[in-house]
């Protein structure tokens, strides 16, 4: 079922960077879908070429609507329409979602330690969101490592969570520039941070890395010297095809 | 036809016949794996096939080595949809390696160091199709590409070329692996677009 091109309509466009924008989609029939999942976007041109990119789904707690946060590649072929051209009240064709890995079910229980470079937070807020949203009492911890605050993907949002929520703890990382009063000199991320600022061994999480190829490597080679289990990590890697994954 | 973009205009690589339908031309090599590259030093790596009878048969780094090896040309087509044209690999040809091996299954699967795993049919690892390649670009294969050696089998979608690979289970029926598991198509032939099950 999920091969099947399916039109959507764009219900929402919502800038969330000075080059990222939340779309949300309406997709008759869409039936819900897991946290962590992606879809395939096709656009076709006026006269009939098409392209196709995957993006991952940012939130996936709504029935007929997902939505999925698009960073612009400044070579991109997609993403620049995406985040410029497209509008409310257009409609293009998705495939999926789709993939039965990278993903965060309601009924999972162990905690989980989520790990995101840059945009890669976006199939992990999908998770974020459906923990928050169910009575799942698993703690969720989510390392964000960013390049400024500005850079930064559903700011407010992350904000009244990490302060309001029980289940949910939230780490920043600034590889650039931090916030004023920030206490550490912004740096490239070590295995010494990294560590400092998850769920330990002890505490057995299930992990989620999610970012560019570079960084999900380095990070997932860091977490099984320091003892977490290859067989609890699971990535996803985004850049280098033109597409976000 | 599908829903019009009237202000996408894209980059026309879609004349070339080349890539395979919904595919896209890429320069890069990106990597995409489910969790950690394991870490395999060649002396304690090993490739072997093991037949429904319980045969096993197995090679050393050093006895693979010794095998006849060639240089292959070809295009790869990941189900992501990039391609990447003309790349060069060496490794030992799949017919060398099942010479010895004696069979009736008509479907394999092949096993990963770290666990992962990808079912392919006989026929599509014989016939000059499939080989385990340790060489890219005339350079020893990058862990993070499936280094020390990887399956390649370039005619299927690139999740088909197992990285990290140890070895080829032959087995009696089609019993899908980890991405087959997980969303993706039982058989992944890019000319047919058989990207999801």
């Amino acid at each position: 079922m999920s091969t099947l091109w399916r039109v959507a309509d764009v219900v929402s466009s919502i800038p969330e960077t000075e080059t990222a924008r939340t779309i949300g989609l309406r997709v008759n029939g869409l039936n819900g879908n897991l946290a962590g999942q992606h879809i395939d976007i096709r656009l076709t041109a006026d006269d009939g070429y098409t392209a196709v990119r995957s993006y991952s789904v940012s939130r996936a707690d709504m029935e007929e609507t997902l939505e999925i946060t698009v960073d612009e590649l400044a070579n991109g072929e997609v993403s620049p329409y995406l985040v410029r051209e497209l509008a409310v009240g257009d409609q293009l064709e998705i495939r999926g979602p789709v993939g039965g890995w990278f993903v965060w079910k309601p009924t999972d229980t162990n905690p989980v330690q989520l790990i995101a470079g840059g945009s890669g937070i976006v199939p992990l807020m999908s998770m974020i969101r459906a923990h928050h949203a169910s009575e799942n009492p698993a703690q969720f911890r989510l390392l964000y490592s960013l390049k400024s605050p500005e850079a930064g993907f559903y700011r407010e949002e992350l904000q009244t969570l990490g302060q309001e929520s029980r289940k949910l703890t939230i780490d920043y990382v600034y590889t650039r520039k931090a916030p004023e009063g920030w206490p550490n000199t912004p740096q490239r991320l070590t295995a010494e941070t990294l560590l400092a600022n998850i769920l330990p061994t002890d505490a057995v999480p299930d992990i989620f890395i999610c970012g560019q190829t570079v960084f999900v490597e380095t990070v997932a080679e860091w977490l099984v010297q320091a003892g977490y289990p290859a067989a609890s990590i699971k990535t996803e890697r985004f850049g280098g095809t033109g597409g976000t994954r | 036809m599908g829903i019009i973009s009237s202000g996408f205009h894209g980059r026309r690589q879609t004349g070339n016949p080349a890539l395979p339908p919904g595919q896209y031309e890429t320069a890069s090599f990106p990597v995409l794996t489910a969790g950690p590259a394991p870490r395999i030093p060649t002396d304690e790596w090993e490739f072997f096939i093991s037949t429904e009878s319980g045969q096993r048969h197995a090679w050393s780094w050093d006895t693979f080595m010794a095998l006849p090896q060639m240089d292959i040309h070809t295009d790869i087509h990941c189900v992501t949809s990039w391609s990447k044209l003309g790349t060069t690999w060496r490794g030992v040809s799949l017919d060398t390696l099942f010479e010895d091996v004696e069979t009736n299954c008509r479907f394999t699967m092949a096993h990963s160091y770290g666990g992962y795993t990808t079912n392919v049919p006989l026929p599509d690892l014989l016939g000059g199709r499939a080989w385990v390649a340790w060489e890219f670009d005339g350079e020893p294969l990058e862990r993070a590409h499936g280094g020390p050696a990887r399956l390649l089998v370039p005619h299927l979608y690139f999740w088909k070329s197992a990285k990290w690979i140890n070895g080829i289970e032959l087995t009696q029926d089609d019993v899908p692996g980890f991405w087959e598991s997980n969303g993706y198509h039982i058989h992944g032939d890019p000319w047919r677009e058989e990207r999801y099950s």
